[in-house]
């Protein structure tokens, strides 16, 4: 019969129409800003740089190094090395970053740059509401908008950043070790320098020249 | 005379004007339509409601769209042809005085002479379908025998042959 | 009281031309009835454009848009300011003076053909001798403009878009225009109001309607079928086929020229769903005699809204058809069925009244509605497909 089929469709139409007013299950919409899907937990979308401690600008961990400016594909990453230094997590004094912008909108949130640093200090985020109105100035982040504490870090990304963090608190022991060492073999080395010096005043001042020179030497070597 | 006839006269006269002198093939056709709506809002005016109703749906829903479809059907190149050459303009030009003096000749000699006496009959859908069905009913049946032959004979020569054609 | 409020509009009418004189009353009458006109079907399209993708969500197991205003009953003003503010754009190859008229008689015509149509008791615009005819010939221009839009776009998807649709107009004109026929020959007369009045009487509770006898009903549903095709809906949409040539004939438009061919799509859908009331559903008579004291108006646009609901649904149902079943169905199934239409409403006419040319009638559509289809049928079968060259 012809129209038979056109009929069934109808029915099928009609019965989604009057079923998606009495069955709430049909509609599989999420009004979206009012309700949100729990977020998973490898989302990922634009890079941050992490901070340890309660000041920003004190516990960043980046160092300025420029490894991900240089990896990055796109070429969104711009940063300005310090001229001074500061000390860093474990009191090592290094550089910091002066500038450090990444644009937004050329960020094609590849993970290039988290997966090059050597110091985990750039990790990527899940803020996806970055609209503005600003059409320049609105995306292009710069380091106080982008630095984000560790605990938000945890907060984003527990597993991942729990492993950071045993990796991180692994190497800063090994560091601290090798610092202690360092400081003891110069602090040893001082001794013998100064008790060759009490035996023979005269070369005061070449010996403590030298036992600064090897002080600095055994740094060098736990660098 | 009045103002809305002389609005109509001068908007069919400069369509089918254009039709005749622009040299884009699609816009001849438009200007043509311009010149049949022109046309059929004359009938409308002088009451004549079927004939101007008629004249659209023929000339309007039907002639200017078959000529629009051939010329989409063909390719655009042909549809930016020059104006006729000198001779057919001329020899065009001939034809038209000798059916403007015709004509002129027909409607001075034959209306004014004799006047319209009474009132005008009713060109109603009514009267127009009597006089169709029963005065003119060979006529309609001719021409509707005429048409059905075009018919089948368009399609004959439209039919693909069997066998041709993959 | 009824009749009071039945005649509401047009006592206002007449009480706002009481003020002016007399030799303007004509063209002061004229103007109020097409502004009329202009507000309430621009109005109705605006209500018709947000119900009609409310519904279509729902049908979809979605939620439709419902952001702007209280369920987003405001979204037509939405839409309507965005087509305004956008840039307009015409293409640098266009033909600009074709490229700009075309939007503009489309919708003209597209408004024009209201005038005929009978919204209500003495609520029509202009009753003419031959207005189905005026009807149909307005209503044959729109293929003209949706031609000027194709051609003066140069663009190749506009042009195909163009030939589609005028492709598909001229097949379903005609048929459109026979399965009315049968209305105007029950009535003997091409006037719309005279066919609305001949439908106004009542045997018991029962309306005369035309589409309440085998060749109305037939002629109903062909005139539907034939509606649907002449305003480019869904599923003879290839026109504006989304996924073959993005939107057709009105590819190159953009801005407020894109919003009057959305306008005049469906002022078209809802014309013909007017004059498809008109000629079988009795215009603004009441579907039951108990039923008379509501307002005429209100039962025209009652079943106005009833057809566009009608429209929607299917729109929502049915996938887009190819070319050559649009063509097959339009002149293989379609125009027979609707001579044999004529020649059914013509017996009905000389048979005597009674179970007779019932039983007659309406065994003669359903043979000839069975038989057409069987040959529609026939040709389904095609070749098997072979590769040439994968395989």
């Amino acid at each position: 019969m012809l129209g038979e089929g056109i009929i069934k469709g109808l029915a099928e139409t009609a019965r989604n129409f009057f079923g998606s007013y009495v069955n709430k299950e049909r509609l599989t919409t999420v009004q979206y800003p009012e309700e949100r899907l729990p977020r998973i937990e490898a989302t990922r979308d634009f890079p941050f740089l992490v901070y340890d401690g309660d000041d920003w600008e004190k516990g960043l961990r980046c160092v300025a190094c420029q490894i991900c400016e240089k990896e990055c594909p796109p070429k969104c990453i711009y940063i300005e090395k310090s001229k001074d230094k500061k000390p860093d997590a474990v009191g090592k004094p290094q550089n910091y970053p002066a500038k450090f912008d990444i644009d937004v909108s050329v960020c094609m949130s590849c993970q290039i740059c988290v997966e090059v640093c050597p110091f985990d200090a750039i990790k990527m985020d899940v803020q996806f509401e970055l609209s503005s109105d600003d059409r320049f100035g609105g995306l292009l982040l710069t380091k106080d908008k982008l630095a984000k504490s560790n605990e938000y870090y945890h907060e984003i990304h527990p597993t991942e950043a729990a492993g950071v963090d045993a990796a991180l608190a692994e190497d800063r022991e090994k560091e601290k070790e090798k610092q202690r060492l360092a400081a003891a073999a110069a602090a040893a080395a001082a001794a013998a320098k100064a008790a060759a010096a009490a035996a023979a005043p005269p070369t005061t001042v070449a010996a403590t020249k030298d036992g600064a020179g090897s002080g600095g030497a055994a740094k060098e070597e736990a660098k | 005379m009045t103002i809305s006839f002389l609005l109509l006269a001068a908007i069919t006269i400069t369509g089918t004007a254009a039709a005749m002198s622009l040299k884009n093939a699609v816009h001849c056709i438009l200007a043509l339509t311009l010149g049949m709506v022109g046309l059929a809002a004359l009938y409308l005016q002088l009451g004549a409601e079927f004939v101007g109703l008629t004249q659209i749906l023929v000339y309007v829903g039907a002639v200017a769209i078959l000529a629009v479809f051939a010329i989409m059907m063909t390719r655009s190149r042909t549809s930016e042809t020059a104006a006729g050459s000198d001779p057919s303009r001329f020899s065009g030009l001939v034809t038209a005085l000798l059916l403007f003096t015709v004509l002129a000749v027909a409607i001075c000699t034959g209306i004014s002479s004799q006047t319209l006496g009474g009132t005008p009959p009713e060109a109603t859908v009514h009267a127009v379908g009597v006089a169709l069905m029963q005065r003119f009913i060979l006529p309609l049946e001719i021409i509707g025998v005429l048409l059905t032959a075009a018919l089948i004979g368009a399609g004959m020569l439209a039919i693909e042959e069997k066998g041709e054609g993959r | 009281m009824p009749e009071m409020i039945d005649q509401i509009f047009v006592r206002l009418m007449h009480w706002i031309i009481g003020y002016v004189p007399t030799s303007l009353q004509p063209l002061c009458s004229a103007i109020l009835s097409a502004v009329a006109i202009l507000v309430v079907f621009a109005t109705i399209f605006a209500i018709i454009t947000v119900l009609e993708r409310k519904g279509l969500g729902r049908m979809q197991n979605r939620y439709g848009p419902n952001r702007a205003g209280p369920w987003g009953l405001l979204q037509p003003a939405a839409d309507g300011i965005k087509s305004l503010t956008k840039e307009d754009i015409v293409p640098h190859s266009s033909d600009q003076l074709v490229h700009l008229m075309a939007p503009i008689l489309i919708v003209i015509t597209s408004f024009l053909v209201y005038a005929v149509v009978p919204v209500g008791k003495n609520m029509v615009m202009a009753d003419l001798n031959a207005g189905v005819l005026f009807f149909f010939a307005v209503g044959s221009m729109v293929e003209l403009s949706v031609f000027m839009a194709g051609w003066s776009s140069r663009s190749k998807y506009s042009l195909l878009g163009a030939m589609r649709a005028i492709a598909q107009m001229i097949s379903y004109e005609i048929p459109l225009v026979l399965s009315g026929v049968v209305a105007i020959m029950a009535a003997g007369s091409l006037s719309t109001v005279t066919i609305v009045n001949m439908q106004a009487g009542y045997t018991g509770i029962w309306p005369h309607w035309y589409l309440f006898t085998p060749w109305g009903i037939t002629g109903y549903i062909l005139f539907m079928i034939g509606a649907t095709a002449e305003s480019n809906r869904c599923p003879f949409d290839m026109p504006e086929g989304e996924s073959e040539i993005i939107a057709g004939y009105f590819i190159e438009y953009s801005g407020f020229k894109f919003a009057l061919f959305f306008v005049a799509e469906y002022l078209g859908m809802l014309a013909t769903s007017a004059m498809a009331i008109t000629l079988f559903l009795g215009g603004w008579a009441a579907p039951f005699s108990f039923l008379t004291w509501i307002p005429s108006w209100f039962w025209f646009f009652a079943k106005l809204l009833l057809m566009m609901m009608v429209f929607i649904w299917i729109r929502g149902t049915l996938p887009r058809l190819r070319m050559d079943q649009l063509m097959n169905f339009g002149w293989k199934f379609m125009l027979p069925l609707s001579l044999i239409n004529l020649f059914a409403a013509g017996l009905w006419h000389f048979l005597p009244s009674g179970p007779t040319r019932w039983s007659v009638d309406s065994l003669l559509l359903l043979l000839s509605c069975f038989l057409l289809s069987r040959g529609l049928r026939r040709n389904k079968w095609f070749q098997e497909r072979t590769y040439r060259f994968a395989s």
